[in-house]
């Protein structure tokens, strides 16, 4: 495991000294090359920390995981010799062995031992647990509320007057000046659970129930995760898009989101079909009379690159499909069919795409 | 000391020599029996054709997780086959397995000739065996979360409020809550008799400390399930008012509280896995010291241990919450009380390698499970730690490590050695050895099958795959662990098959066991193999913890040196 966790250097050191071996010796390589690739895959791996929750636990889980394994190495070290030296063999004239019942001495030793591992582990594990969970917010840091529905996700800025869907933004934090995301979660319906592996450890998100994380990614880039918690038909294709953006495209993009959303003349048939159909008891768009607040706010879905939780790259014609009947991407969606005529589906379509 | 054995056997005789009865004969003789011997094969039995099903129901996941973007089943079915998987599993096929060899085990191992309360366990088998029957109906007539069907479809822990009325509005969740209060009070009956039994019923010279081991342990898991299942059964009853008497326990819309039913399900849930993972122990404490032909190393020890492991499983409910936002306080606490208990728990370890060390040790195939058994355990149990760890959990929780972890420990700890206890305790049950050679082939395959599915189970969840998805995305590295694990589950399912042929087929053509095969050392080795339905026709006297060999070793016998 320990090997597996350093393996981007490994797998650079064998493409370096590859061209220098035998053809036998290159084919092994390759081979243990291509299963490091098939291992090397960070994007949601745990062991790719790219924000300060995510590495204070990917050390402490080296610490852990080393103690563990050492005790495996010994103890089962120490059981395989045991079967090995007093295996039962042919010819063996001695009735019954030796009886022993028991020794304090020895009792006390294995008990005495264990419990020192275990103070030496809780330690180390309380002060990482206290470390991630008890730091005050700093000023600089950005709020957002996160509120889990079957099955999607809604994130309010407060502080911002933007409400998005499905693909969270956040800004880069630079370490000398840090500016982490405060995430505070509960959730509408049933239990869900917040998990993108590379930031930080999952929160759960429970109704009636207020808990709190925070992450401060240190490169911008997307980040991958999705619920952890079973919450109904279509848990799997619950997923998250964490985009850690850089101060100027961060600023950008709620410059953006902050307007009202985009009224194109051409589209404005589509902007009647929406507002005229039960869309709009659901869906909120900024600057129209749709206000509902049962699905995702689509003041601005064109400016996103899926629909359906992340399930789907959003271009006009997964929209339509979606549109059309969501439960052919997600079969279990609570959106159901609304049956439009094609002419109606087309210029929906065509107006949700102009919503950047 | 145990004396008298023939005219026991004598007695089995004349039994067997009675003229050959009816079907309709031999129906009633099971229906109403108050035999130990028979609710305890029946419990077996019962256990094993729902292994069967929640094994076809594992493979049917395993097939939809091959490959990602699979369409092999529905969301809407694979929701319902992970939930029927666990909830079988866990409280119809563990529990009753492991009722079936304590209900035949104990009143034989104390030298005594029936349960403490003989109609209280027929009454407990009969209201368990209702609840599972009921669980499956619910694939007739139940209808689930909204827009699915038929089977309950809530995972097998079942959290509020995805068991509310509004998002589960048919019955299939009202079948799921009524099968498990009757289970559970099935097992509430039977933990009451196994108490009873083992503290009244014991033989004259037989004390507390002489008690073989298995008892022991049986009488610590019998406390720990009156503790723990009635909370279970109380949440039940509560989720039942809550979906139709307007009870608002759990219902979050109206104001209840989600992490209340988590608290009642897990402070069950996990002295639950010490409720199965004891027997097993009680087997491995059987069987370890007679191939190793010595004695259990530090039986006190073990026995401070079981009543350690006991007490403490009670305290460490919460590390399955430690997601839930309980703040670093009690996450801290249940850290600590988690870690703790891997002390006795080791020195249960200890001990078994310490009665390994210097004996002479036979690799008969019960053996070879209980070493398998050694091996799989200690890792479960090392993983078991790092889970502990509550912010390395908050990664790992909820993902497939955890699932790889406790499978870990139900199949390479539990199944394992519950196979061996069949290898061993068969003879004695029908009289007849199970076949070395299948048993062998049994042992292998599902060694590779098991390892193959589990240990590589392990790595999709720190790549970040949760738990209870119906599929996953092909760009997350997660496709060829999951191809090496499905794999696995084909080999473990054909050594289940092999393993039930097996018995069936030794039934009728095995080798004829006799009272004592492996030259053992506890009372139920004393009768003849089946033992009669009063066990001794004359009560034993025992004057140590193993009176066998206190008969075998006269010159040299245990109750000179206990």
């Amino acid at each position: 495991m320990l090997v597996w966790l350093k393996l981007t250097p490994v797998k650079e050191h064998l493409a370096n000294c590859m061209s220098s071996h035998s053809m036998a010796a290159q084919s092994a390589h390759l081979y243990i090359v291509s299963a490091a690739a098939i291992l090397d895959q960070p994007a949601t791996s745990i062991f790719a920390p790219q924000a300060t929750p995510a590495h204070s636990i990917f050390s402490l889980s080296l610490l852990v995981l080393g103690i563990c394994a050492s005790i495996f190495l010994i103890v089962g070290g120490l059981l395989l010799f045991t079967l090995i030296r007093y295996r039962h063999r042919r010819g063996f004239t001695v009735r019954e062995p030796a009886q022993i019942y028991g020794s304090t001495q020895i009792e006390l030793s294995w008990t005495v031992i264990p419990t020192l591992i275990v103070v030496v582990l809780f330690l180390a594990t309380a002060r990482t647990i206290f470390v991630n969970q008890s730091v005050p917010q700093p000023r600089s840091a950005l709020n957002v509320i996160v509120i889990g529905h079957q099955f999607w996700w809604e994130y309010r800025y407060p502080k911002l007057g933007i409400v998005t869907a499905n693909e969270l933004h956040v800004p880069v934090s630079d370490p000398r000046q840090p500016t982490p995301t405060y995430l505070t979660m509960s959730s509408a319906d049933t239990d869900h659970s917040f998990w993108v592996p590379r930031l930080a450890g999952k929160m759960d998100l429970i109704p009636n129930k207020v808990n709190t994380m925070w992450i401060d990614p240190e490169a911008s880039g997307l980040y991958l995760g999705q619920c952890a918690q079973y919450c109904g038909v279509q848990h799997a294709k619950m997923l998250i898009r964490v985009y850690a953006d850089s101060p100027a495209a961060f600023a950008a993009w709620i410059a953006n989101q902050k307007q009202t959303a985009f009224q194109d003349p051409s589209a404005s048939e589509g902007r009647a079909v929406f507002e005229h159909n039960a869309c709009a008891n659901c869906h909120t768009i900024s600057g129209t009379s749709a206000a509902g607040k049962f699905g995702p706010n689509l003041s601005h879905v064109a400016s996103r690159a899926t629909i359906a939780s992340g399930s789907v790259p959003l271009n006009a014609q997964n929209l339509h499909a979606f549109i059309d009947d969501p439960s052919q991407f997600k079969p279990g969606v609570l959106m159901p069919a609304m049956h439009l005529s094609s002419h109606d589906l087309d210029s929906v379509t065509q107006y949700l795409m102009t919503l950047r | 000391m145990a004396t008298q054995t023939r005219p026991a056997s004598e007695l089995g005789q004349s039994l067997a020599q009675q003229p050959r009865r009816g079907f309709f004969d031999l129906l009633q003789d099971w229906v109403m029996t108050v035999d130990h011997k028979k609710i305890g094969l029946m419990y077996i039995t019962y256990a094993l054709v729902f292994l069967l099903v929640a094994g076809v129901e594992a493979l049917l996941i395993r097939i939809q997780l091959f490959k990602p973007n699979n369409n092999f089943v529905s969301p809407e079915v694979f929701n319902r086959l992970f939930t029927m998987h666990g909830t079988t599993m866990v409280f119809f096929v563990g529990m009753p397995i492991l009722f079936g060899f304590g209900n035949y085990l104990i009143p034989i191992m104390i030298g005594a000739r029936d349960m403490a309360f003989p109609r209280l366990n027929a009454f407990s088998f009969w209201i368990s065996a209702f609840g599972g029957l009921l669980l499956y109906f619910s694939y007739f007539a139940g209808s689930g979360l909204y827009g699915a069907g038929t089977a309950p479809d809530v995972g097998w822990f079942a959290y509020a409020p995805l068991t509310a009325r509004v998002f589960s509005p048919g019955h299939s969740t009202d079948y799921w809550t009524l099968s498990i209060f009757l289970s559970g009070i099935g097992s509430i009956g039977t933990a009451v008799n196994i108490v009873a039994t083992t503290l009244c019923m014991r033989c004259p010279g037989m004390k507390l400390s002489r008690m073989p081991l298995l008892v022991w342990i049986y009488l610590v898991t019998g406390g720990l399930v009156f503790v723990t299942v009635s909370p279970l059964t109380a949440a039940q009853i509560m989720l039942c008012i809550d979906r139709y008497l307007g009870g608002h326990f759990f219902d979050t819309q109206a104001g209840g509280s989600a992490v209340l039913w988590m608290h009642f399900f897990w402070i069950f849930g996990h002295p639950e896995v010490y409720i199965l993972v004891l027997p097993a122990f009680a087997f491995a404490n059987e069987i370890i010291p007679v191939f190793s032909r010595k004695a259990i190393f530090g039986y006190p020890a073990m026995v401070a241990a079981t009543v350690g492991i006991g007490f403490i499983s009670l305290s460490v409910w919460a590390h399955h919450m430690f997601t839930v936002g309980m703040g670093p306080g009690p996450n801290a606490f249940f850290t600590f009380s988690t870690m703790v208990i891997s002390v006795p728990t080791g020195i249960k370890i200890f001990n078994w390698l310490a009665t390994l060390w210097g004996g002479n040790i036979h690799f008969t195939v019960p053996m070879k499970f209980a070493i398998a058994f050694l091996f799989q355990f200690l890792i479960a149990g090392l993983t078991g730690i790092t889970l502990s760890v509550s912010p390395f959990d908050w990664q790992l929780g909820n993902s497939y490590f955890v699932i790889a972890h406790f499978h870990y420990v139900l199949v390479g700890a539990i199944l394992t050695m519950i196979f061996a206890a069949f290898y061993y305790w068969y003879p004695k049950m029908t009289g007849r050895m199970l076949s070395d050679s299948l048993g062998n082939w049994h042992f292998w395959l599902f060694i590779i099958g098991f390892h193959l599915t589990f240990d590589f189970m392990h790595v999709p969840g720190m790549l970040g795959m949760p738990r209870r998805i119906y599929t996953y995305e092909a760009d997350r590295g997660w496709a060829i662990w999951n191809m090496i694990v499905s794999s696995g589950a084909i080999f473990q399912a054909i050594a289940v098959l092999l393993f039930a042929w097996n018995l069936v087929r030794s039934y009728f053509k095995g080798d004829l066991a006799g009272p004592d095969p492996w030259d053992a050392w506890t009372l139920e080795w004393s009768t003849s193999s089946p033992p009669p339905s009063y066990n001794f026709a004359v009560t034993p006297t025992v004057e140590s913890r193993r009176p066998l060999w206190d008969l075998k070793h006269p010159e040299e016998p245990d109750s000179q040196y206990e």
